[in-house]
Parts: structure tokens; sequence; C-alpha cells
């Protein structure tokens, strides 16, 4: 199976390379009108359909690599390092993406799939999707060239003595949300390769109008999606499995996950400018190829070691590859962009700074600058060791200082943008719109300083105030959007209220999905704010002894130790208690895992979740001391408030990629002004932001 | 400075008053903090680093087993307990872990860029963008004079601009 593996690499390669190469000649001959005896036309077909049959072969080795680790074919390096024969049929898919080749074969795999369903549906626009499609062979290019001469998956074992058993996955990916953390991530990074492809093939073909912003649209959004899924899952990983009471830590590989999420943020907005003002045009092309390019910084920040990280395990040598790709991709961008830089000059400029248009663009410089910061702090460590000679660290302290800030005013813009009118926003309509929800914030505010928050004694604590007064204010504006555009609708079709909102919803499915997602990510901040108040306690519990956090009493019931064949583990069942009640039927059971293959310990954390807060229990070891297990217990509040927002988020976003009806006719029967009305019918349509 | 002052006088006066206290607050809020030693203990030990290679901060690494952690938690405890300051505790723990120890960087030297860079970005970028769009809004291209309208006619139409803005407002 592996020669079979390799085969088919070599096989993707090849008919990438031709697709790169004869797709590129064909588009160059089109381009300047030179007549071949095979038509330009043709090539490109040829181009397209070798792209096809690229995919298939993709899929081939990445077949044979799974098809590997279920047969535990331990002369495959790879399989020995990753695998082992009592590793569940789950962790074995798994491993597929645990090692730094099979997760490459996977990028190689999800760029395959994509260009696949894009060359499908090169009818949409031939020359477009062609230049786009070549393009996508030129990333998979070097994708394969890197699977095929730097880091080959289906190498054969070190010193060729085939072993009787494998090394096994690491244990901290052995959890279910790690079988469908990475790929999700993936299909996020790999993704933006779509639109990168398509605002890159549009400017060297100068593209007339917005088209390719159109067609690319579902792709972005799509992605968009998965990415943020990816990055909530992770958070949610961290949180269950590396028992630190914590979903987030900074870790400069989480940060680079973030970076094109937060580009990729500002392009969905920012791309409706251009869609309807015909402005920003030089701006979404550098936002896409930012965002491509920052995809690849982050796995180039996962593999070369350049940063220390938890990922360490997918560390290795092939970092230059990825710094050369980076620039080469840099150079082809600036190159084209200066080449055809009059072909993207806006129509319109912006004519209020209070206009729905500067809310976009200071939007999008706010998502920048976070993401500045983000960069900044990642990189800061190489900067300063290069400048001083000795790294240092930045960690959450840093970015809390710095990113927080930075955070809280992106949710205040959250809010004020719906409020503004397209071109010029009057002060009349303003004091209108900001009235309401002026009077949440204050009186939010006002309640919870009343409820006991002293946002003077901790920076956190005055964050997290302004989390929650932002945050009711931002639901305030665009509850009233939703309500003010479901009252015309029900004036008009005589519906209820909440049938005109589903009709509101349904004929601009694009506009309020996305306020639907905007609320997610008001409940996802309201989440975080609760982080300043988390408390933890810990102490070693033998049979019966007691432990106090917030109005809990946990009871130690005893500590057990079991086997399997993949780990022995270690764990303590405790009783929880609220006010001398028991709340749980079932005991709580932190535990830890030591598995057998490689001795490496883990923890598995137990969580009582609730609205208000979690109960989260940590199995730490056994203490020197006396021996008995120590248990760490921790009291998040309104963490369970940041999966929900995920869940928000995705809602909003299928929502947002529902075609919205189309424009239905809805005669207004009004009164004043009679004499106009009554002549020329007012007429209200779907579609448009 | 004259647009903003314009704007602001035709803000309602209590509110401007509000956003002044708010202001005031949140400097208060800053220039405050715990000073007890639990406070202390919990503050600096989140201003250093786990030196066990876990790359976490010393009071949330909590890995099985951590040869460093409850080592450094012990000298931090001393340290607090023999009255020295913060500064000085965290000088000592320099001197023995290197830099690498501190969880942020210092506001001295090199590292003061760490800090200042973020913060001066956005203030250009923000204030070049606020700049730039006034500059747009001011040259915007002069539109043609239209045909006369008499007052009856431009009060029809006047009305029906504002129907049509607050009937599609919410669309």
């Amino acid at each position: 199976m592996a020669a079979f593996g390799s085969f088919a690499l070599l096989i993707g390669l090849m008919l990438a390379a031709y697709n790169l190469v004869v797709g590129a000649t064909a588009l160059r001959l089109i381009a300047v009108g030179r007549k071949t005896a095979f038509s330009p036309e043709r090539m490109a077909e040829t181009a397209r359909r070798a792209g096809i049959a690229g995919f298939v072969a993709v899929t081939a080795a990445a077949f044979a690599l799974v098809w590997s680790v279920f047969h535990n074919d331990f002369s495959i390096e790879y399989i020995v390092e990753h695998s082992n024969r009592a590793l569940p049929a789950p962790y074995k898919f798994a491993a597929l993406w645990s090692g730094q080749e099979g997760s490459l074969i996977l990028w190689a795999w999800l760029l395959g799939a994509y260009g696949f369903v894009l060359r499908l549906r090169h009818k949409i626009d031939v020359k477009l999707h062609a230049y786009a499609g070549t393009i996508l062979a030129g990333v998979q290019v070097f994708f394969l060239l890197l699977l095929t001469f730097a880091t080959h998956p289906f190498a054969g074992v070190r010193g060729g003595v085939v072993p009787e058993d494998g090394n096994g996955l690491n244990p901290l990916l052995q959890y279910p949300e790690m079988v469908i953390h990475p790929p999700m991530l993936y299909l996020g990074y790999v993704g933006f390769t779509i639109p990168f492809a398509f605002a890159l093939g549009a400017l060297m073909m100068r593209y007339p109008g917005e088209k390719w912003i159109h067609i690319t649209r579902r792709w972005t959004i799509v992605t968009w999606m998965f990415l943020s899924i990816g990055i909530s899952l992770g958070m949610h990983w961290a949180y269950a499995v590396l028992g630190w009471g914590g979903y987030w830590g900074w870790d400069p590989v989480e940060i680079a996950s973030v970076m094109p999420w937060l580009t990729g943020t500002a392009f969905l907005h920012s791309v409706m400018m251009q869609e309807k003002r015909g402005m920003m045009k030089s701006w979404n092309v550098w936002l896409i190829f930012t965002t491509f390019m920052l995809s690849i910084l982050g796995t180039l920040l996962t593999r070369a070691g350049l940063v220390s990280s938890v990922h360490a395990f997918a560390q290795s040598s092939i970092g230059d590859w990825f710094v050369w790709f980076l620039v080469l991709v840099m150079a082809v961008c600036l190159f084209t962009y200066i080449l055809q830089r009059d072909h993207l000059k806006s129509e319109h400029r912006i004519e209020s700074l209070v206009s729905r248009e500067s809310s976009f663009l200071f939007n999008n410089l706010v998502l920048l600058l976070v993401c500045f910061a983000f960069l900044w702090g990642t990189l800061f460590p190489v900067i300063s060791e290069y400048v001083q000679g000795t790294k240092t660290t930045l960690s959450g302290a840093y970015y809390v200082h710095v990113a927080v800030p930075i955070g809280v005013f992106l949710l205040l813009l959250t809010g004020i943008g719906p409020l503004l009118a397209w071109r010029s926003s009057s002060l009349k309509s303003m004091r209108r719109n900001f009235l309401l929800p002026g009077i949440a914030f204050v009186v939010t505010a006002a309640a919870c300083l009343a409820a006991g928050l002293k946002p003077w004694a901790d920076e956190g604590v005055f964050y997290s105030l302004m989390t929650f007064s932002l945050a009711a204010a931002v639901t305030t504006a665009i509850s009233s959007e939703f309500l003010r555009g479901a009252g015309v609708l029900r004036r008009q079709t005589g519906k209820n209220l909440l049938a005109s909102m589903v009709l509101l919803v349904r004929r601009n499915t694009r506009r309020y999905g996305g306020y639907i997602v905007h609320l997610g990510l008001v409940i996802i901040f309201i989440g975080f704010a609760g982080y300043a108040f988390n408390r933890s306690a810990e102490m070693p519990m033998g049979p019966g002894d007691k432990m106090q956090i917030g109005p809990y009493t946990l009871v130690n019931l005893g500590n057990t130790q079991e086997s399997n064949a993949n780990y022995d583990s270690e764990f303590s069942q405790l009783d929880v208690y609220e006010n001398g009640k028991k709340i749980l039927d079932q005991p709580m059971a932190p535990e830890k895992r030591v598995y057998l293959v490689n001795g490496v310990p883990q923890t598995m954390v137990a969580n009582h979740s609730t609205l208000r807060w979690d109960l989260y229990l940590v199995y730490e070891g056994r203490s020197s001391d006396n021996g008995l297990p120590i248990i760490k217990a921790f009291l998040n509040p309104l963490v369970a408030w940041i999966w929900i927002g995920v869940a928000w988020v995705v809602f909003g976003t299928l929502v947002a990629l529902v075609p919205s009806l189309s424009p239905s006719r809805a005669t207004v029967t009004a009164a004043a002004p009679a004499a106009v009305i009554t002549r020329r019918p007012a007429v209200v349509t779907g579609g448009g932001d | 400075m004259a647009f903003w002052g314009t704007r602001l006088k035709l803000l309602p006066r209590g509110l401007v008053r509000m956003v002044q206290l708010v202001l005031i607050a949140a400097v208060v809020c800053f220039s405050l903090g715990a000073t007890d030693a639990a406070g202390r203990f919990d503050d600096l030990g989140h201003k250093m680093m786990c030196q066990c290679g876990c790359g976490q901060v010393l009071l949330e690494c909590n890995h099985v087993g951590c040869p460093v952690s409850g080592g450094m938690r012990d000298e931090l405890t001393t340290a607090i307990a023999s009255g020295q300051n913060d500064s000085l505790i965290l000088q000592s723990f320099v001197q023995k872990y290197g830099a690498v120890v501190l969880a942020a960087p210092t506001t001295q030297g090199f590292d003061l860029v760490a800090w200042i860079m973020p913060f001066a970005v956005s203030i250009v970028a923000l204030g070049g963008t606020i700049m730039l769009v006034r500059h747009w809004a001011k040259n915007q291209p002069k539109l043609a004079a239209s045909t006369p309208v008499s007052p009856a006619q431009a009060r029809v139409e006047d009305a029906m601009r504002e129907r049509i803005r607050r009937e599609t407002e919410g669309l």
C-alpha cells in the first residue's frame, strides 16, 4: 500500500503541474489572442480535467495512508509514530492528521476537493474559473512537492526493522473533538485558497465588475464558518483536555488560527462596500491575499518551531519551504497588483464620517489592528531575540492588555454599524437610533455596579463591566433592527410579528443572517467576560474529605484505579452538594490516564456546566506528602455562553447561506401624501443590505 | 477640533457629563490595586512563566508531576514573606531564570516597543483614516443643479424621501 500511496502522490503532482503549466499557457495565449494548432480553449479544458484527475490521485494517496493505519502497517514510519494496535478505530482515523506528513496530505486532499467542486462548476464563468483553477493548481503543486520530496508520508521505517507495535497516538489527541477539530480548521485554512484564487485570477484578467465576489461569497462564508467551528472546537478541546481550567492559552498557534479569521471577517464585511458602492476594491483584494498568506503563516508557525508552542508535536524542518512559498505568493500578488492597480479604482468615496460605509471601514480597521496586535505578539519573541539576544516571552498578560481593549471597541462597532444609514446619517436619526441602546448600556452598567462588580479593583472586572454593558447595547440595537423591519412588514402583509420577522429574514438572509452572527458574537463576548470572575481551590482528598468552592461542597466518595488495553487510569468520585442538597445523580469523576504504549499521562476533566458557571474538576495526581489524590476545582462563570454563542454564529452563518426569497412585490396601501402614493405605489423588495 | 466641538455642543449636556464620569472612573480603576500577600502572590504568579517548558503562566501550570512550578511557587511565597517589593522579586527571578521567566515584556529598553507598537499603530491608523474620510467628505463632487421646483412640490418630495427612508431603513 505504501508503494501505491507514493505512486498516487507522484501522479497527483504531475497532474497538478500539468494543470498549472498548460492552464497558464492557455490563458496567456487567450489573453494575447494568438492562434495555435491546438486551440488554447481546448488546452485550458485539458488542464481543468487534469485538476479533476489530480483530486482522484490525492484521494487515493490519502486512502492509502488511512488503510495502512487501520491495517497496522508498521513498515511505514508514519504509522509507527502515530498509531498502535490498541488504538480505538476513530483515533486511527485521526492519525491521518496527527502528524506532519498526514496533516499535509489532508491539506492537499481538501485543496483537491475544493478544486474539484470549483472545476465542476466552471460553466458559471469558464474563463474566470480557468484562472482560479490554475492558481489553485499552483498551490497544490507546492503541497505535493513538499509531500513527495521533503516529508514523505509513506517513507519506510527507520533501520528497516518492522516493529511489532507502534508508538501510539499522542494522548492529547485521543479525545472525540480531536477527531473533528483539525479537519474543520483545515477546511477553513484551505478554503480561503478559493476566494484568494478568484481574487488573484480576476485581477490578472482584469475581470469587469464584482461578479467574482458574487461567485466566491458562499465559498468565503462557508470557509469562515468552518474556521470558526475549528477554532471553537480547539477551545473546547483545550478546556476539556489540557486541564488548566481555561479554554484559551494565548499559544502562538492558537493565535495564528485567529489571524486569518480576523482578516476573513474583515473581508466578508468590506466586500459589501464593493458590491453596493464600488468602493474599497484594492482593500478587498489585499484583504483576501492577506487572509490566504496568514493561513500559510499559521501552518508555518505550527511546523517551523519559530516560536514555543504546545502544538510542538507537529514541528519539523520544513519551515523553509513555507517561508519561500510565502515569499513567492507575496511577490506574485504584489506584481499582479502593481500591474493591474488601475483596474481597482473606486467608483465612489465615503461621503461622511458618520455613515454605514464609515462603520464598515472602521470595523475593518479594528479587525486588522487586532490581527496586527496578535501578529506582533506572536513574532515579538523572534524579533527580540534577533535584536537583543534574549527571547522575550509574551503570554496572556500581554494580550489581555493589548488586544482586549481593541476587542471591546470592536464589540462597540458591532452595535453601531447597523444603526447608521448608508452615505450619511443625520444627527436626528442617530439620536433616534442610539437612544435605546444607550439606555440599555447605562442600565446594564448600573445593574452590574449594584450587583457588586468593582471595576476599580481589577482591570479584568472593568473590561467585563464594559463587555456586559456593550453586549446589552448591541443586543438592543440588533433587536430593534429586527423589530423595526418586522413592524414594516407586519403593516404591509397583516401577518403577526413573529411571521413578519421570519419573512424579513427570508427576504434578506444575508443581512439578517449577519445580524444573527453578531448576536452570537455578543453571547461569546459575554462568555469571555466571565473569565474575570474565575475561582479555584485545590487539596489532597481522601475518602470522605470535603472541599468548598463557591456554593458547592464536594465530597470524595473514593478513589479508584482501572486499566484497559490502551491506558491505566486513576479517578476520584465526588458528590456535589449545594446548600446541603445533592445536585447531581451521578458523582463527578475527574481522571488521570497513563497510556501504556508511551507512558504519557493525560488529565480527563469532569465538568458540570450550567448557564451560570462551570464546576470543573481536575485530578492533578497524587500528593508526594501523603499519597492522596490532589483535586483541583475551578468555578468558571459563563463559559457555557461561549459554546452557545458559537452555535448561534453557525446558525446565523447557515441562514446567510440560504438564498433570499426572490424579490416579492407588496403594494403599500398607504395614506398621505395620497396624491403621490396612489399614483405610484411603493414597492418593497428583498435583496440588498 | 472645530468639527468635534460643534458635535459635542449638539449632544445633551447630561450625556457629555456621563462620558466624563465614565472616563474618570476608568482612570481611577487602573490607579488602584491589591496589596495583601495573597493578592500579591496571585498577581506576581501571573506575571511569570513556569520554566518546565510547558509554556504556561506559573500559577496555571498544573501538569502532573511538574518538577519546576512547585519550587517556583515556594520561592515566590518566601520572597513575599521576606518583605521584598514586587519589582525586586521579579528582578530576582529574572536573575535566576533569565528574562524568559517574565510572562510579559518589561517596560524598559527594547521591550517597551512590544507595548507601544500596537497602540502606536492603532492611533496612526485610526487617526489617518479619520483624516482621510473627512478629506473625502469635504471634497465630494458637487451635484449638477436640477431644474427648479416649486415649494409645494419640494415639500411633497421631502415627505416622500422621508417616508421611503423610514420604510426601507429596516429592510
